[in-house]
């Protein structure tokens, strides 16, 4: 029973980091418009952020201060919200599709440059030991569990905080933004100003959630973020949630995180029966471009055919 | 530094025939199809797969590239089509699932290693002024020269080219001329995808071939696509040249690894400065 | 009230505005009429900050606002509507006014979370003011009904409805006839009458010559980019040069 349970706690975490970073989408995609594909670059940001100045000294990487973890997070989202502000000034005022090229290449040099510069987070030998909250309460079998708290309530507090911003004068800008940004402009709305809101307050969202990975799996590196994981599956679980719905949004991270690593669990188990070390290679091996595939499909598929997502209509607002 | 230069006019070519597909689709389509390098790199392990039947060099890169093309215009039919009365953002998001389910098609069959197309190591010829060039990558030079005047020509003097400049400059001209633009979109697909299926041959014959390809080239691609003008072929011929060649001459000051953050910044300028691009068309209703 | 001085605008080769100028005083209800493709919506573009002109001058209440964006063009309290109805689809036809009134203090972050009480009591006004003018063009009983779902002739209604929203010293309208019904247009014109009675100027394009003929004064009329004349409605009706523009000539 406990295996299970266990099993179930480590997914039910990290589908609420990915939740975190579906809320935030949410806010820039799904009520603004705002097409953001560089996820993965904000959510690393944010990791080694509060790696950095958590972390106690250690020659590897940069930082190492020593900081309340709960500072490292605020700084976390605070980093990523900068980030964003910088991206969002040259691309914003220009056509919709901009955004999402730039957002693509600071994800991309994010990752050049932690992979490349080792003095600054000791390159593809990553970051380890970053320190959990209430350590040492971190050897016993509850302790996963009072993580899942943890994310559970920052959830409920960001669903809280984006449900009643959107439902309010400001929210209304935002949606009409998405609708038609230059109707938007001819009643007297500064589109500019509440895209750069929107995409700043996102994008800490993201940060924060980075922030929490690195605490809970306490190791990061370059390879984490590569844009697959992050970024794309970010996008399928929000599409298939139902954009524009916070209650879809983390439904569908939900969905997603478990369909994925539950495809994995059901590989490994293929590859642990199986005798033969030759075919449980192969299942390995094919297990990793199989499930992206199986991902993909339904990405598609969801476009095709319930392009406001599983969950239904976009509830009014 | 020549050297550099004859470096960057390599990748500059392999950069062209990404980006001559891309901005075509881009301005016609209206879309920024994130599938581009990736199809590179279908392109590239097609080719591959022909050589591994022994067929010989040159019919195996135009096979690949004929096939390619059935496959851009394949995705096209079973998703894009479908989804073009939506917003060029819905396409966008389509493409990039596109994408990696190409990508990881191609790992799933060839694996995730590096391969090379052939295992013979050439010698590099001598040129003036230090240069060293191998024959391999004069073919790519000469091939990509080809293939360039060959879409000129196509572009200037027939029906089909002529209306797709059209319509990837404005809409409603292609009316004007007087072709159903169903049949543009068909063969923007095919003109597009079969040079990039070159490009990616190139590219692994340069470099390597791995399922990331595709995906390393994007941004040097769309960097090349802005700076041209989105919509002009002949903006991303002189883009892709701009961008190549920075890309490699770049490496005698920082870090070779920091190739695509240099394309990214030459983006991000041409965005604050220019953001039509050099060759780009005037200002539309947004 | 609005001066256009030598007004230019090419696209890509095609002059839709060229060496116009114009003047629309205070008070009026000015018609601007013109064949198709004569360039009145791209000279509301122009004013709406939509483009740049490429040469020229555009002043409004003796402050050039040519080159500003539209929503610093609205805020100098003149607004636009458009030809081709541009409803915010997605979002219920009470939200698309309700969005209109400048100044409310819940539309930065810090007045929703820092001053609930007061963004509360402005969303109270302005939703009654919102049914107000929803009751007015009679499409109160869709008010919660997405604007995507409206037939030709709502969307037409909530362009102008958003106008009513604003209060703006002076609207331009784009054909806002085109698909409305008669009896709902005779309301409409008497409308525009009383609005116009308290200060509000206009400038009118319109297809219908019965309603601008009746409804306008004076006529300017428009062709290949610039204002052929200016008149009252008699005078349009019986200058030769009209209706050669109007025939193509
Ligand atoms: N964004 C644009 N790009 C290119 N050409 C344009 C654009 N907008 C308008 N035009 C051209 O400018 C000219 C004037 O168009 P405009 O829409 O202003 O005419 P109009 O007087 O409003 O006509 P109608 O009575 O049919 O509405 C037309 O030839 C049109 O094709
Ligand atoms: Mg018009």
């Amino acid at each position: 029973m406990s295996g299970i349970l266990s099993y179930l706690i480590t997914l039910g975490i990290m589908a609420g980091i990915f939740a975190i970073l579906t809320l935030g989408l949410n806010l820039q995609w799904g009520f603004t418009g705002l097409f953001n594909v560089g996820i993965a670059g904000f959510f690393a940001i944010g990791a080694y952020a509060t790696a950095f100045l958590t972390k106690g000294p250690s020659p590897e990487h940069l930082g190492g201060l020593g900081m309340p973890i709960f500072f490292g997070l605020l700084i976390s989202a605070v980093v990523s919200g900068l980030i964003a502000f910088l991206i969002g000034l040259p691309t914003l005022k220009l056509k919709e599709d901009y955004l999402a090229i730039a957002t693509l290449g600071i994800a991309e040099s994010i990752r050049l440059i932690f992979t490349n510069e080792a003095w600054l987070g000791n390159g593809n030998r990553g970051i380890k030991d970053i320190p959990k909250p209430w350590a040492e309460l971190s050897a016993a079998p509850y302790y996963n569990l009072l993580f899942l708290l943890i994310i559970f309530i920052i959830i409920v507090f960001i669903y809280f905080f984006i449900e009643k911003s959107i439902h309010s004068p400001w929210g209304r800008v935002l949606k009409a933004i998405r609708e038609d940004e230059l109707v938007t402009a001819s009643v007297g709305k500064n589109v500019f100003r509440y895209k750069l809101e929107s995409l700043v307050i996102g994008s800490m969202f993201m940060g924060l959630a980075g922030g929490l990975y690195s605490h809970y799996i306490s190791f990061i590196s370059p390879d984490v973020f590569h844009p697959m994981q992050f970024t794309f599956l970010v996008w399928v679980m929000l599409i298939l949630g139902g954009s524009g719905n916070n209650l879809g949004a983390i439904a569908g991270a939900f969905l997603v995180w478990a369909i994925w690593s539950g495809s994995e669990f059901l590989t490994d188990l293929l590859a642990r029966i199986s005798t033969d070390p030759k075919v449980s290679g192969m299942i390995t091996n094919i297990q990793s471009p199989l499930r992206i595939i199986l991902i993909s499909v339904i990405l598609e598929l969801v476009l095709l055919y319930r392009p406001d997502g599983i969950f239904g209509e976009k509830k009014i607002l | 530094m020549p050297q550099l230069i004859i470096n960057g006019i390599i990748m500059g070519s392999i950069i062209v025939l990404g980006s001559i597909g891309l901005t075509l689709t881009y301005g016609i389509l209206n879309f920024a199809n994130f599938a581009h390098g990736d199809i590179m790199a279908a392109g590239a392990y097609l080719c591959l797969f022909f050589l591994g039947l022994n067929v010989p060099f040159v019919v195996a890169v135009i096979l690949s590239m004929c096939i390619t093309a059935g496959l851009g215009i394949l995705i096209d039919w079973c998703i894009y089509r479908k989804l073009r009365e939506k917003t060029s953002v819905v396409l966008l998001i389509a493409s990039i699932g596109a994408a990696l389910f190409l990508r990881n098609v191609v790992q799933l069959i060839f694996g995730p290693q590096l391969v090379y197309y052939s295992s013979e190591i050439q010698m590099a010829k001598k040129l003036p002024f230090g240069i060293r060039i191998k024959p391999d990558e004069i073919f790519i030079i000469a091939a990509s020269f080809l293939l360039i005047i060959a879409v000129h020509l196509f572009l200037k003097r027939s029906r089909i080219g002529k209306a797709m400049r059209a319509l990837s400059d404005n809409m409603q001209l292609a009316g004007v001329i007087g072709i159903e633009t169903e049949k543009i979109i068909f063969w923007t697909w095919g003109l597009g995808c079969a040079l990039a299926a070159a490009g990616g041959i190139f590219l692994g014959l340069e470099v390597q071939l791995r399922p990331m390809m595709g995906w390393d080239v994007l941004l040097p691609i769309f960097a090349a696509v802005i700076l041209g003008g989105i919509g002009s072929p002949y903006g991303a011929m002189a883009g892709g040249m701009i961008i190549g060649i920075s890309q490699e001459v770049s490496t005698a000051f920082i870090n070779p690894a920091y190739k695509s953050v240099v394309s990214f910044m030459i983006l991000i300028l041409v965005l604050l400065i220019k953001p039509s691009g050099i060759f780009g068309k005037k200002e539309r209703l947004a | 009230m609005l001066v256009i001085k030598n007004l230019e605008k090419d696209f890509g080769g095609i002059k839709a505005i060229h060496n116009c100028s114009l003047e629309v005083k205070k008070g009026t209800i000015t018609g601007l009429i013109g064949p198709n493709g004569a360039g009145k919506t791209t000279l509301f573009n122009l004013i709406s900050g939509i483009y740049a002109p490429d040469k020229g001058e555009i002043w409004f209440n003796g402050e050039r606002i040519d080159g500003l964006k539209p929503h610093r063009i609205f805020r100098k309290r003149l607004m636009r509507t458009f030809q081709i109805s541009r409803e915010l689809q997605k979002m219920t036809v009470l939200e698309n006014l309700m969005l209109i009134p400048y100044n409310q203090d819940g539309e930065g972050l810090s007045g929703v979370w820092f001053l609930p009480g007061k963004v509360k009591k402005q969303e109270k006004n302005n939703k009654k003011r919102a049914m107000e003018v929803l009751e007015f063009i009679e499409l109160i009983h869709l008010k919660d009904e997405y604007a995507e779902n409206l037939s030709t002739g709502q969307k037409k209604l909530l362009e102008i409805a958003r106008t009513m929203m604003a209060d703006p010293e002076m609207i331009l309208l784009d054909e806002p006839g085109a698909g409305v019904n008669r009896t709902l247009m005779n309301k409409l014109v008497e409308d525009i009458k009383k609005i116009n009675a308290n200060g509000t100027t206009f400038l009118l394009i319109e297809h219908d010559m019965d309603l601008v003929m009746n409804l306008c004064d004076p006529i300017i009329v428009m062709n290949e980019g610039s204002k052929l004349t200016e008149g009252t409605a008699k005078m349009i009706k019986s200058d030769p040069r009209v209706l050669d523009a109007y025939l193509g000539v």
